[in-house]
């Protein structure tokens, strides 16, 4: 059975309140969510497929294009950001040619700029999909890219 | 391990309710006293299981704990602790052997371990790293060791809510009950009328720590007074303000003190349904709820009909999608209802029509937390602490370019100088003091010469400044008043429901005038600095007109931070848009970089190295900066060997 | 009784009333933004806002309810700077397009800064580059110009009852949205133009051919065939300040011969070649026990919507042409040849109440010959455009006659503009087919009440034929699932997309406010009242029409030329 399929199976008698939670549960599922996503859950719950799609862009949480391999979390809460952060996300778009929220196109890597990783003490702080990096130095960041391209030749 | 004593706890639970404490039956003290630790026969080895800990490296501390354990074959038990609030200096671990004092070290890393323990196994103490010991009156002290709370970090603090937080394990119950958990909920279902709670809670004078300042008794009576079949206790720990990070810590060091708060706020505003609504990047907070949840069905805390009492209640968790306006009470509850998190007009307020349309009291996660203390002990009690308005503690999120960082809690009250220099120790060495920011993304900035206030809700509100949910930010010479305003006008327009116009196209105006200040125009003349000075006056009317008009708090207050920083650090704008000039440095955009004919080799370095392609010339030559191409990344600086290169 | 005191003068509110509402009833004005009276409130614009004593900020009249003793300040200093502020913010990233614009003249931003004197821009923003949106054939999106007050949003889920848009993204990016951002023809949206109705600013306007028509009137050798609506002969009044309801009919028919339309008819012989031909379908199914009830086709947007949402409906509907496109077909496929005008020498066009007859008149079943049926279809809006553009004074013309044989001799026709209009005219012709005699009083008064949802039967032998009419989709949603589930035994139903059917339409002179509707709809029932031929199948020029083109009601050849084919089409919906 198709994944969306199963999901909304767990997903039974409910009502519009667990659209968030079904929405969670698919792009954890699936990465992201898409237009057949928007389409299924919208029948399910029985609502306009323009709402479930207007709900889920107001949220940070649900995106709408495939992830990076390695999603790289830039933190830009207010410590890291006096401790230029704005500066860190500046090299990562020139490094990777890409901005927030975008995907490298080897699909390798994507951005996404997110407030306070929960780190303070040891701003600034980024995070590369479960691993935490802090105390980062600008001239950090090349050989960080470099260590995970050598892993992924 | 650790936890065996769990059914003997669960059966007694009863009994430690009725009994006094300290005047247990003989076998149930001694459980106690295990499960507090106050007495072990076996080594115990803590390491921090809380974000910043896991973020600084516990998980590699403890997997050389436990390595280190198993190759010597040492009797030891590894457990697992919150935060002490030391953020800066995570991780944190401790060491308590058999009738010793447990003894803390900051700032491991994996290789610190084997030596660390050799010496504590031969029972020396190696000073490096060393912070402190636990007082404990059970064990014997180690000599010449300062006690945790002797130390300037905690002497001067008031610790109610975090008391437990770093000593604990946060995901075991019994430790929990050992140390009187849920006495309080079990008297409360036992003893007091609904009315009588609500009473005593408006009595206490508690105010909502979410910075709303309500009193959560007079909340909960409305709730209760208003009839309906279902009503709802929402615990709100959305908690997204950058900086902010007390809630998070409440729940990851000392879950269940959370889940008795809630406990009784529901039996006390007559909701069988409470629902705990937290961010879902949370997840270290979201398995400790979810664990505190379980184990307290398992023990009868929850469920239906508590402790014989006829109360039911069951707690469930909704996890936040992220949007900073869901921490506001109307959104907050439209995301719950699987709606887009909009704020709704009030009236009708949320303890007359809110969830599903039924009574829902909405309350913040350190309101929730002081409930069980003031129930178990009193309003009086907690009026003891605090200031007359408002009474208690208040815990602070401290970071930024202090020198410690992490979580304080103190008296409200309590003079916020002494806070700033004498518990988190001031700015960071060699750096002066600029400004403390207080209340998160909405706060106000505070300059040096208002450090003598009071922090409590009535003497912020008097100088104009909010308290919020206590997040502080210290701020040095090496950070740029405008550029820090202009970082939360665009957090708040880019977090703005976008529901109304003030508020949508407000923080858009704010941060875009803030954004053209801080960056080079081409040829910037006199009068477009006038234009530029004049539009910045034009927003403090706005500022007004948004404060005036928004639908909902985050519209209100977004302004906060431009109107204070006007009205303290005018002179920084001035300098920005009339002398285009950053005194901290932080604007890039404003300098101008040149390089030195005299100096220059021609080496072809900083040509080569230029992301903006902004240096030409030729070999052997002095180069030149094409200054419209610039964007003042100052790399050229750092890679010319001859500094040449500088900026003014 | 509440009584409440609004600048020191004391008015009488009912209690759960909001602010606004007490003072509208009390004849004092203040300005909104984001509500509509039949919309539920959202507070969200700000421009209501008024001074409420012991409140330490501004309250939003629109969505606050009145309280006992409560004191009002509708238009003090604070109050008239916060309203102000807010329109100078919303103006501050606007187009300033106001001389190329739609609604220039008719908007209400314009009108608010012009009410509450924004002289000079104090503050100024970036501009939102957001690309227009004419992808589909009845309405353009512009972005730029949307000021997010959501009245197209709630009108299109609570009164539309589709939901193509919603809110995208939230703070500086906030956008009106269909489902994956897609554009609007790709979309749910059934172009029923509900929301252009509602929208404030020229966010939202006709997708227009008015200029394309220069050329064909401007060719000696094109000969250019106009047919207006009734719904456009009650409402024209109303872009010229003429008094609301007027029938408008002769004068029309000057200014178009004016404007150089070489032939003018009117669509009401169209609707009475409807009834003819659904009452015959009707009969044919009728008695049989499948594929009850009938469900009427007329409506474009109600046929986009079946198609869209409801394929199960299909096999109910008769797909009978729009009374437009049922002259549109005959125009060309008959009337030219009979005046020996070569197809590529005739243009045909529609002046209507209906923003879906656009979107109608571009699909593929409306062609013959890789020719369409219509070529153009103006708005009633953009048919007083047409009139300024050649300056013609309309208040000064002589009434004139419509041009054989398209003319509205009865006025069964003329009721397809009010909602159970069709119905009440279908109703007479199935009448007088079971009993031989005629209705002994034509006036349905139950298809005449207001309400979205109107029953009514009629007596037959047997047994009795019953019926109901639905107007605003929001109230078809509901039915129409109980007739897929065979819950409802109608045999015979109307569904008209807008709410109060076409005289409402998407097409109409904005505002559409309710008084306006009411008189229109007035001079509707007055014609019917004072028409000595009020049925379809009593219509000499009716049974005329069929007699030249040779054939019968329900016949093979009227089938051909009359029906159209509906099917399903696949949107996310
Ligand atoms: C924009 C905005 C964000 C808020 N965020 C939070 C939050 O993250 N956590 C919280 O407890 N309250 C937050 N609040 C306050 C809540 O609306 C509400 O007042 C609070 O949960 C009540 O709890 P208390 O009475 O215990 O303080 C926020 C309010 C606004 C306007
Ligand atoms: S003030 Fe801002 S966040 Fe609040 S409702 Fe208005 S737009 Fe939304
Ligand atoms: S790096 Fe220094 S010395 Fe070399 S070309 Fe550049 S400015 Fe001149
Ligand atoms: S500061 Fe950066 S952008 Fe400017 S010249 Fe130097 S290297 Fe190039
Ligand atoms: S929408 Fe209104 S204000 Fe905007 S350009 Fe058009 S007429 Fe002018
Ligand atoms: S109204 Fe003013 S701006 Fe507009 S065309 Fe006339 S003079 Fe020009
Ligand atoms: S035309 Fe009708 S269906 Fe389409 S968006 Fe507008 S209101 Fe909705
Ligand atoms: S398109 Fe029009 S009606 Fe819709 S939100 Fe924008 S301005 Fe309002
Ligand atoms: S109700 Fe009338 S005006 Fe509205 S879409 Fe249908 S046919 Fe057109
Ligand atoms: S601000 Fe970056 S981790 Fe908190
Ligand atoms: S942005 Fe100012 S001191 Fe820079
Ligand atoms: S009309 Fe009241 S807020 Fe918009």
């Amino acid at each position: 059975m198709d994944r969306i399929d199963r999901i909304l199976q767990d997903f039974q008698h409910v009502n519009r309140d667990a659209l968030i939670p079904i929405l969670q549960a698919v792009q954890n599922e699936i990465g992201h969510l898409n237009s057949e996503a928007i389409e299924k859950i919208g029948d399910h719950l029985h609502l306009p497929a323009s709402k479930v799609y207007g709900l889920a862009t107001f949220y940070n949480q649900f995106a709408f294009q495939a992830r990076g391999k390695y999603h790289i979390r830039v933190c830009d809460g207010s410590t890291c950001h006096i401790d230029h952060s704005p500066h860190l996300l500046r090299q990562f778009h020139k490094l990777l040619g890409i901005g927030d929220g975008e995907t490298t196109r080897d699909g390798m890597f994507s951005i996404e700029v997110v407030a306070c990783l929960g780190a303070c003490g040891q701003s600034p702080v980024i995070s590369i999909n479960d691993d935490f990096y802090h105390s980062i130095k600008s001239g950090m960041i090349n050989d960080i890219l470099d260590d995970i391209r050598m892993k992924n030749p | 391990m650790l936890n065996d004593g769990s059914d003997r706890l669960k059966d007694r639970l009863t009994e430690i309710v009725e009994g006094e404490p300290g005047k247990y039956s003989l076998g149930l003290q001694k459980i106690f006293d295990q499960e507090s630790k106050n007495r072990i026969d076996r080594t115990v080895i803590f390491t921090g299981a809380n974000t910043p800990g896991k973020i600084a490296g516990s998980n590699k501390l403890r997997g050389a704990i436990n390595r280190y354990i198993e190759d010597r074959k040492i009797d030891a038990d590894v457990a697992q602790t919150g935060t002490l609030g030391l953020y800066s200096e995570e991780p944190v671990i401790s060491i308590q052997l058999p009738g010793r004092t447990r003894v803390f070290y900051t700032c491991v890393n994996e290789d610190d371990i084997s030596m660390l323990l050799d010496d504590l196994f031969h029972h020396t103490l190696p000073e490096e790293k060393l912070l402190g010991q636990l007082r404990n009156e059970a064990h014997d002290p180690w000599p010449d060791v300062p006690f945790l709370d002797e130390l300037p970090f905690f002497a001067k603090q008031h610790r109610v809510l975090l008391k437990y937080s770093g000593i604990i394990d946060p995901v075991s119950i019994d430790e929990y009950i050992s140390r009187g958990g849920y006495r309080a909920f079990l008297l409360t279902i036992r003893n007091y009328t609904i009315d009588e709670v609500c009473a005593m809670i408006e009595e206490s004078g508690l105010r909502g720590r979410s910075g709303s300042a309500f009193l959560t008794g007079r909340k909960w009576i409305v709730a209760r007074e208003t009839a309906a079949e279902q009503k709802y206790m929402v615990c709100n720990a959305e908690e997204s303000d950058p900086g902010a990070f007390m809630d998070r810590a409440l729940m990851e060091g000392n879950p269940h003190q959370l889940i008795e708060g809630i406990c009784i706020a529901a039996y006390a505003i007559g909701a069988t349904k409470a629902i705990i609504y937290i961010r879902s990047e949370y997840r270290d907070s979201i398995f400790k709820l979810e664990t505190a949840i379980k184990k307290a069905h398992e023990y009868g805390i929850l469920g239906h009909n508590i402790f014989s009492s006829g109360f039911n209640l069951d707690i469930s968790l909704r996890k936040g999608p992220g949007a900073f306006v869901c921490g506001e009470e109307t959104a907050l509850i439209a995301s719950m209802e699987g709606k887009r998190g909009m704020p709704q007009s009030k009236p009708p307020y949320p303890t007359e029509r809110g969830y599903h349309n039924n009574p829902t009291v909405v309350n913040n996660v350190e309101t929730l937390c002081n409930i069980p203390h003031i129930i178990g002990n009193g309003p009086e009690w907690f009026k003891r602490t605090g200031t007359v308005y408002s009474p208690g503690t208040k815990i602070f999120s401290v970071s930024g370019r202090s020198w410690h960082k992490g979580l304080v809690e103190v008296q409200m009250g309590t003079d916020l100088g002494m806070l700033v220099n004498e518990i988190i120790g001031g700015s960071r060495r060699g750096h002066e003091l600029k400004a403390v920011h207080i209340g998160g993304p909405y706060g106000c900035m505070i300059p040096p010469q208002k450090m003598n206030i009071p922090i409590c809700f009535e003497a912020f509100k008097k100088e104009g400044f909010i308290l919020g949910a206590g997040g502080i930010l210290v701020l040095d010479e090496k950070t740029c008043i405008v550029d820090l305003v202009k970082y939360f006008m665009t957090f708040m327009k880019q977090q703005s429901c976008g529901k109304c116009i003030p508020c949508r196209e407000g923080t858009k105006r704010i941060s875009e005038l803030l954004d053209e200040i801080t960056r080079k125009t081409a040829d910037l003349d006199q009068h477009d600095a006038i234009e530029k000075f004049r539009a910045l006056v034009q927003l403090e009317k706005l500022a007004a007109v948004m404060l005036d008009t928004s639908l909902c708090g985050l519209g209100q207050l977004a302004p906060n931070p431009l109107r204070s920083s006007l009205k303290y650090f005018r002179e920084e704008f001035e300098e920005h848009i009339f002398d285009r000039n950053c005194r901290s440095n932080v604007c890039r955009e404003l300098r101008t970089y040149y390089i030195d004919v005299e100096l220059c080799t021609g080496c072809t370095i900083c040509a080569k190295r230029c992301p903006e392609n902004a240096i030409i010339g030729t070999e052997k030559h002095p180069f030149f900066i094409v200054s419209d191409k610039c964007t003042g990344c100052g790399i050229c600086r750092e890679v010319c060997k001859f500094s040449a290169v500088s900026y003014n | 009784m509440v009584r409440i005191e609004v600048n020191s003068r004391t008015i009488e509110a009912l209690k759960g009333q909001t602010i606004l509402e007490a003072l509208i009833n009390n004849g004092i004005q203040v300005p909104t933004l984001c509500s509509l009276p039949e919309l539920s409130p959202t507070g969200a614009c700000r421009m209501c806002v008024v001074e409420v004593e012991g409140m330490d900020k501004l309250v939003p009249a629109c969505s606050f309810p009145v309280k006992e003793k409560m004191k009002i300040k509708t238009h003090s200093g604070r109050v008239l700077q916060a309203r102000k502020m807010n329109v100078e913010l919303l103006l501050s990233s606007h187009p300033d397009d106001c001389l190329y614009c739609e609604r220039n003249g008719n908007c209400e931003l314009q009108k608010l800064a012009e009410d509450l004197n924004v002289r000079s821009r104090n503050i100024s923003g970036e501009r939102r580059g957001y690309k227009i949106d004419g992808s589909s054939s009845s309405i353009i999106r512009d972005p730029s110009k949307c000021i997010l007050c959501g009245r197209c949003v709630r009108i299109c889920e609570e009164i539309a009852g589709v939901a193509a848009i919603d809110f995208g993204r939230r703070g500086d990016r906030l956008k009106i949205v269909t489902a994956m951002n897609e554009p609007l023809d790709f979309s749910s949206c059934i172009d029923c133009g509900m929301c252009l109705l509602s929208c404030p600013t020229g966010a939202l306007a006709d997708k227009t051919s008015l200029q394309e028509l220069d050329r064909p009137l401007d060719d000696p050798a094109t000969k250019v065939a106009v047919q207006y609506t009734p719904e456009v002969v009650v409402s024209l009044a109303d872009e010229f300040g003429i008094r609301t309801g007027t029938d408008m009919q002769g004068i029309i028919n000057s200014v178009l011969r004016r404007i150089g339309f070489d032939y003018v008819f009117e669509t009401s012989s169209g609707a009475e070649i409807a009834v003819m031909e659904q009452s015959n379908a009707f009969l044919e199914r009728y008695g049989k026990n499948d594929h009850r009830p009938l469900i009427l086709s007329r409506c474009p947007a109600w046929v986009n919507y079946v198609e869209k949402f409801r394929p199960e409906l299909l096999s109910y509907m008769v797909p009978v042409r729009s009374p437009h496109q049922i002259i549109g077909r005959l125009i060309k496929g008959w009337f030219a040849e009979e005046n020996s005008i070569p197809v590529n020498r005739i243009c045909s066009v529609l002046i209507t109440n209906c923003s879906a007859a656009k979107h109608e008149a571009s699909r593929e079943e409306y062609y013959s010959d890789n020719v369409p049926d219509i070529d153009y279809v103006l708005t009633t809006r953009e048919f007083a455009r047409l009139i300024r553009l050649h300056g013609i004074n309309i208040h000064e013309l002589e009434h004139e006659d419509t041009d054989e044989p398209f003319q509205a001799k009865g006025s069964a026709g003329k009721l397809f503009s009010v909602a159970g209009g069709e119905l009440e005219a279908t109703l007479r012709t199935l009448y007088r087919h079971f009993n031989g005699k005629e209705l002994p009083d034509p006036r349905l008064g139950k298809l005449r009440k207001s309400g979205g949802i109107r029953e009514e039967s009629i007596v037959v032998p047997g047994g009795e034929i019953k019926a109901v009419a639905i107007s605003g989709l929001g109230n078809a949603a509901e039915i129409a699932k109980l007739i897929a589930d065979k819950e409802y035994n109608f045999d015979i139903i109307e569904v008209m997309a807008c709410g109060g059917g076409c005289i409402n339409g998407g097409g109409q002179p904005i505002p559409g406010d309710p008084e306006r509707l009411k008189a229109r709809i007035k001079t509707i029932y007055d014609a019917d009242k004072n028409s000595g031929i009020r049925t379809a199948h009593g219509n000499t020029a009716v049974n005329g029409l069929y007699d030249s083109l040779g054939f019968l009601p329900g016949s093979e050849e009227s089938r051909n030329k009359f029906f159209t084919h509906i099917k399903a089409v696949k949107v996310l919906k």
